[in-house]
């Protein structure tokens, strides 16, 4: 099998990426705004880069953690708090005299300050919480999560938080391209850093701490490392996800949504980050849009559709984990990336063997 | 080179190491050996900083390294090769490798050369998963893997574990090359003819203490060691 050489490489993905971003962008110009498949490219970007930034911990670094709803919401509160235009304030603070911050930040150097607070919270809760080893690490980041959520409709924090009510008119993004940019940079720096020594260390603890640290790598502070940098850009997904749903309001961020992501990181595969943004769009796409009739109650002719009724999606999902778990425990993906190797070798198989088929007919 | 002076290590509630001392001198390739439950591996794992002692001292090149953190005895030059190999399984024999020179930033290169000379199996397999390699493959990479952070003293803890006997020649063949090429080694085995017969200084641990100690050759001729161990 001939390999593409490097150079050729990166033209190939180069030219893929454009080739995605002209076509998002024709069908931004020619699918009317409200159609699903832009909700579902939306809020699948979104979720492709917590989703990634959950495997990094969990799938790369070995760290069953089950904190991200509470990084998110950290993430999206920073940016809606530090984005309010001033003049929109005393409406939005109505109960708190209008909050107690009195400027505005740019969107991108928000959604950086956003990633950087996720990051600093993260590095506190990591301290205590990283000396813990798997299901004990999982509770503790949990109850971390619980407790942020909690912290964050707090009374007293009003003036900042806006207590438990909503967070509202803060600039949102309208177009598709925006989201898929900021995710796919993060996606490519998570990629960078899973490639580089630091990800190899990762990838050691993840197979075996004992043997990692005999070869002299420190474990605590690579667990704060990746526990802390996973947050970050878990804080920039949560922003994003606030941009999206336009109002943000800490009581949405509970556990669930902790699992939602777990659940798409194991479909996925653990340790796959081509795996993670794959099944973050099928994901979505099936619980957005392709599945939404199972909550709807039908009728066929004058039969009723048996079952199909509000929250059966939620069991046909249930269905499907169990299935994944129980058959194809790996995921999608494994532990493998997609590559452009990978799928040229694919297809000269599939295409050889035809022509030796036709060949022999 | 390495000197253990009334090392003392409880570990798991019981007292494993009951204050022992022995010496490795530069460039000899020293055994410790002794049945199960002896404290052997809770030695070696006490130098290389994995377990806190509760008393007594490690000197090494003249340093007091008791306690000290497994990054930093590493950088010193005492790299540990694992009981039961512990290589990464996920990780391919190349990444492997370069995780054992995960402190070092200079070119790595020559150790790969190096390390691939030592063991040509290693460079076929450069790009496989470690989990893929055979047992005896697996113990190469594991000692290939300690190489690579160069280290002046290398310890082993039972590299014929688990491995057929024609493996074992031709890792302790490979121990005995690389002891030439100029690393200290220190042997955990409970291989004792093996170990023995290669090395120059031999202790032997029974449940926490050092009972006997002497050249590797008085030892085998040694009736005790001989009822004991070899079976004979």
């Amino acid at each position: 099998m001939e390999h593409l050489n490097n150079k050729q490489k990166i033209l190939i993905t180069a030219a893929l990426i454009i080739g995605l971003f002209i076509l998002l962008l024709v069908l931004e110009q020619f699918l009317p705004s409200s159609s699903m498949l832009f909700v579902v490219l939306k809020k699948g970007a979104i979720y492709a880069l917590v989703v990634v930034s959950m495997n990094l911990l969990n799938g790369f670094t070995g760290l069953f953690s089950l904190g991200q709803a509470g990084f998110m919401l950290i993430g999206a509160y920073t940016y809606a708090i530090f984005t309010i235009p001033v003049e929109a304030r005393p409406m939005v603070y109505q109960y708190f005299n209008g909050g107690i911050v009195k400027f505005t930040l740019p969107v991108i150097p928000a959604i950086i300050l956003a990633g950087i607070v996720t990051a600093i919270f993260a590095y506190l809760i990591g301290l205590p919480v990283l000396r813990l080893k798997s299901d004990y690490l999982a509770i503790a980041t949990l109850g971390f999560a619980e407790i942020i959520r909690a912290f964050f409709q707090w009374d007293k924090l009003g003036p900042i938080t806006n207590g438990s009510n909503l967070l509202k008119l803060y600039p949102v993004f309208h177009s598709v391209i925006f989201p898929f940019t900021v995710a796919g940079i993060c996606i490519a720096i998570i990629v960078l850093l899973i490639n580089s020594s630091y990800g190899r260390a990762f990838k050691a603890i993840r197979d075996d701490e004992i043997a990692a640290e005999a070869m002299g790598i420190n474990l605590a502070h690579h667990k704060q490392i990746s526990f802390t940098i996973s947050s970050f850009f878990a804080g920039i997904g949560g922003a994003l996800l606030a941009m999206f749903q336009t109002t943000v309001q800490a009581s949405a961020f509970r556990a669930t949504m902790t699992y939602e992501i777990l659940l798409i990181v194991v479909i996925g595969g653990i340790g796959s980050v081509t795996g993670s943004c794959l099944a973050s769009f099928l994901f979505i796409a099936c619980s957005e849009w392709w599945l939404r009739f199972l909550d709807n109650t039908t009728y066929i002719g004058s039969f009723k559709v048996p079952l199909l009724a509000t929250g059966f999606r939620k069991v046909f999902f249930a269905v499907v984990i169990m299935i994944i778990v129980l058959f194809y425990n790996r995921g999608i993906m494994g532990t493998n990336e997609f590559s452009l190797d990978a799928l040229i070798e694919f297809f000269r198989k599939r295409f050889s063997k035809r022509r030796k088929e036709d060949s022999a007919t | 080179m390495l000197e253990i002076k009334n090392l003392k290590v409880n570990y798991g509630g019981i007292e494993a190491v009951k204050g022992i001392s022995f010496s490795v001198p530069e460039g000899s390739i020293v055994t410790l050996i002794g049945a199960n439950g002896a404290g052997k591996s809770t030695t070696l794992r006490t130098i290389s900083g994995l377990i806190r002692p509760n008393g007594g001292s490690v000197i090494f090149q003249g340093g007091d390294i008791t306690g000290m953190e497994p990054a930093a005895i590493v950088e010193k030059g005492i790299t540990m090769v694992p009981e039961g190999r512990k290589i990464f399984p996920d990780l391919t024999v190349l990444e492997n490798l370069k995780i054992g020179a995960y402190l070092r930033k200079d070119n790595l290169n020559d150790d790969l050369e190096w390390v691939f000379s030592l063991f040509p199996r290693l460079k076929e397999r450069t790009w496989q998963p470690g989990g893929t390699l055979s047992g005896g493959e697996q113990q190469m990479l594991a000692v290939g893997r300690a190489l690579m952070s160069r280290p002046k003293l290398i310890m082993m803890d039972e590299p014929s574990l688990g491995l057929a006997p024609l493996v074992v020649r031709d890792i302790f063949n490979i121990i005995q090359e690389i002891n030439r090429q100029g690393v200290t080694i220190l042997l955990i085995e409970q291989n004792a003819n093996m170990a023995l017969k290669t090395a120059d200084i031999g202790y032997v641990m029974e449940t926490g203490r050092i009972t006997l100690s002497g050249s590797g050759a008085e030892l085998l001729a040694n009736e005790g060691i001989k009822a004991a161990y070899l079976g004979s």
